[in-house]
């Protein structure tokens, strides 16, 4: 009986063991292809720069997408001599508890200055940490309003929600789009429920009328038929979607078969749809969103970056990792302008870094001419985009 | 009619709970314990069929027959290893482990298939039966899962009332060393309960994600719980219970979206599960056992 006893317990052990070990192996895995972090190394020689995002769990697809273009910009400008910078991705798994952890764990490696987070709920924690300590932080796609209100040390590289919304209501006006437009949100969700109030606001102020306002939430993100139903029996002609791309896809597979084809209107949450493994992306045509990236732009630059992306990572980027190559250039022309050096302490760093993004205009692939204001907010001016056979094209 | 198509929104999002609510409900009134790791043996389930069509490209049946045998196997491999050494221990250890499991899987399919989301291509097609010209549709995947629900619940009624192998789990269920004495092989038996609790949970796998077709790691745990609370709902190890309770809190669910809010559905329901527990504390079908003392 003891003898049983004692086996069970092995292999309970060998069972704990082995996935203490999968862990171990997943936190190498970052560091070997991203050779990046490696050659600068040396202490004092290089910036250290460190930001979190999932590169695990359903989020992950831009968590990964934002780590791949940091380093693609890391290891062009450690190339280029002069500035040398350091980087480390953390996994927070999009979750607010975990980004703190992983935010302590680039602490200890002694950060200097921080790409934030990915998504916004784990990067409004974040930001909260990097005020506390005064370490500068530049999120490439964070976009809640939350992130950066009352911190005068953290910046955004992507459209805030706000601009998100209003930017859509504006478009959806402007190109004349549809009439009566129904909104799916997700009201437990920063993201999500940011967008939705400034959508809706300022679509009132252009007339657009609102004919359906529904949600939806974790829990119960499975069935969307009575939000559909509600939008179709209200005569919506358009459908205004701001969420990230799992629960969208859902939304299409669910209204053709209820034969259900109204316009829809994505948010840059939408970005990665065509990536899903088995998505048929015929559900998604004809889906418009605006981003501020363009894969297929003939830009110089966007098409050295696409192709440099493809080459390493076997996908076309998304916008993720276009904002997070622009956050490493845009720390790249202030740390150059501000004459800063590898070993300045993190808030002196801050104090400069904080100077220069109120001051500079950075061109990125994102956008040209980009300015910060003292909020932290930029202002860029969104791409309209259509899904057409399977693949992004620009509408202007 | 747009309210017999609510209806039909909730009969088919019911009829899902209940599919998975059976399985917890089985190993419940038998085994006593509540496996909160059903629902992620129904994610594991959704990928081995999942696999098994898109990337090996066999026919759907196999997928689902194979998607069976490994749940069923990992369902047994799972009560022996992790709950059958706390057969003794207070019913509150076995309950931690048995979330314990639900995360080592999840974790575990984290790094076996990644957590990008997965596409499931619909094992019974995407046809749907149109009534009255066209303004109500029925989709086959929701006609098959209340046909299976049925069939299960018929099935289930019958092997545990008329078979040796039931009968000696209602024993089992009853009491576990009167059962003994009388020269039933427990553990056999408990065994044998997990490994047709996860062979259903490999069926509600494939219909869950036919019926919704996104694929993560975490697909299992949301629906686990709700069926979880259909389970009670209906009165837990009450097999008849758990097809009634899934069905209602679907129809609940829907109901409350249409007519309420979609902002308070949840809180909706599981208001209507407080008022049903405070009037039969036992669920509607449980049935209320006296201790005797």
């Amino acid at each position: 009986m003891m003898k049983k006893k004692f086996m069970s317990l092995m292999l309970v052990m060998a069972m704990v063991l082995s996935l203490a070990a999968c862990g171990a192996k997943k936190e190498e895995a970052p560091a070997s292809d991203a050779p990046a972090s490696t050659p600068a190394a040396e202490s004092g020689s290089a910036f250290k720069l460190g930001g979190t995002g999932p590169l695990t769990g359903g989020a992950a697809i831009y968590g990964t997408a934002a780590k791949n273009g940091a380093t693609i910009a890391v290891d062009e400008i450690n190339a280029m001599g002069g500035i040398q910078f350091d980087l480390k991705y953390e996994d927070d798994t999009h979750d607010a508890e975990k980004a703190v952890n992983a935010y302590n764990a680039l602490k200890d490696w002694d950060m200097q200055i921080s790409l934030g987070s990915v998504t916004s709920k784990p990067c409004e924690a974040t930001a909260a940490e990097t005020y506390a300590d005064r370490i500068f932080a530049l999120t490439p796609s964070a976009s809640s309003t939350a992130v950066t209100e009352g911190k005068d040390n953290m910046f955004q590289m992507c459209f805030m929600d706000p601009n998100q919304g209003s930017a859509s209501a504006q478009y959806i006006a402007d190109k004349a789009l549809a009439t009566k437009v129904a909104v799916i949100w997700k009201n437990d969700d920063v993201y999500s429920k940011g967008i939705h109030d400034t959508f809706t606001a300022k679509a009132n102020e252009l007339g657009l009328e609102i004919v359906s306002d529904t949600t939806f939430a974790d829990g119960n993100d499975t069935d969307f038929s009575v939000q559909l139903s509600g939008a179709q029996t209200n005569g919506a002609d358009l459908v205004f979607l701001p969420m990230y791309y799992q629960p969208a896809s859902l939304i299409f597979a669910q209204a053709s078969s209820m034969n259900y084809a109204p316009k829809w209107f994505g948010v840059d949450g939408m970005d990665g749809i065509l990536t899903m493994e088995g998505f048929d992306p015929a559900l998604a045509e004809g889906v418009m969103l605006l981003t501020p990236f363009n894969a297929d732009s003939t830009d110089e630059r966007t098409a050295s970056f696409v192709k440099a992306y493809q080459e390493r990572f076997n996908e076309v980027p998304n916008q993720f990792a276009a904002d997070a190559y622009d956050c490493v250039y845009a720390y790249k022309q202030a740390l150059e302008a501000a004459g800063c050096t590898p070993d300045m302490s993190a808030s002196d760093l801050c104090d400069k870094m904080v100077e220069q993004f109120t001051s500079m205009s950075f061109d990125g692939l994102t956008g040209e001419g980009m300015t910060w204001d003292a909020s932290g907010a930029v202002s860029k001016s969104p791409k309209g985009m259509v899904i057409e056979n399977g693949a992004y094209v620009g509408l202007d | 009619m747009t309210f017999l198509n609510f209806l039909i929104g909730g009969i088919s999002l019911g009829s899902i709970y209940a599919i998975i609510a059976l399985g917890y409900t089985m190993v419940y009134g038998i085994a006593k314990m509540l496996n909160f790791a059903h629902g992620d043996v129904i994610m594991v389930g959704a990928y081995i069929c999942f696999y098994a069509i898109s990337r090996f490209s066999l026919p759907p049946l196999v997928g689902v027959l194979l998607a069976m045998f490994v749940c069923t196997v990992l369902g047994m491999v799972v009560e022996r290893l992790a709950y059958k050494p706390l057969r003794a221990a207070p019913s509150l250890a076995v309950l931690i482990t048995a979330i314990g499991v639900s995360y080592f899987l999840q974790n575990a399919a984290l790094l076996l298939w990644s957590s990008n989301p997965k596409v499931f291509p619909s094992v019974v097609g995407t046809g749907k039966v149109a009534l009255f010209g066209g303004e109500l549709t029925i989709t086959h995947v929701t006609i098959v899962t209340i046909v299976s629900c049925v069939v299960i619940m018929l099935a289930l009624t019958w092997f545990t009332g008329k078979t040796k192998m039931g009968k000696a789990m209602r024993a089992c269920s009853e009491d576990k060393g009167a059962a003994q004495l009388m020269g039933i092989n427990v553990n056999a038996t408990i065994s044998m309960t997990f490994a047709i609790g996860s062979g259903l949970a490999a069926i509600a796998g494939v219909l869950l994600c036919s019926a919704y077709p996104t694929l993560v790691p975490t697909t299992g745990s949301m629906p686990g719980i709700k069926a979880f609370t259909a389970a009670v709902f209906g009165g837990i190890g009450s097999i008849p219970g758990a097809l009634l309770g899934g069905l209602l809190l679907g129809v609940i669910e829907i109901f409350a979206k249409a007519y309420i809010s979609t902002q308070l559905s949840d809180a909706i329901v599981f208001a209507v599960l407080i008022v049903v527990l405070l009037v039969k504390p036992a669920g509607l079908l449980g049935k209320q056992i006296r201790e005797k003392v």
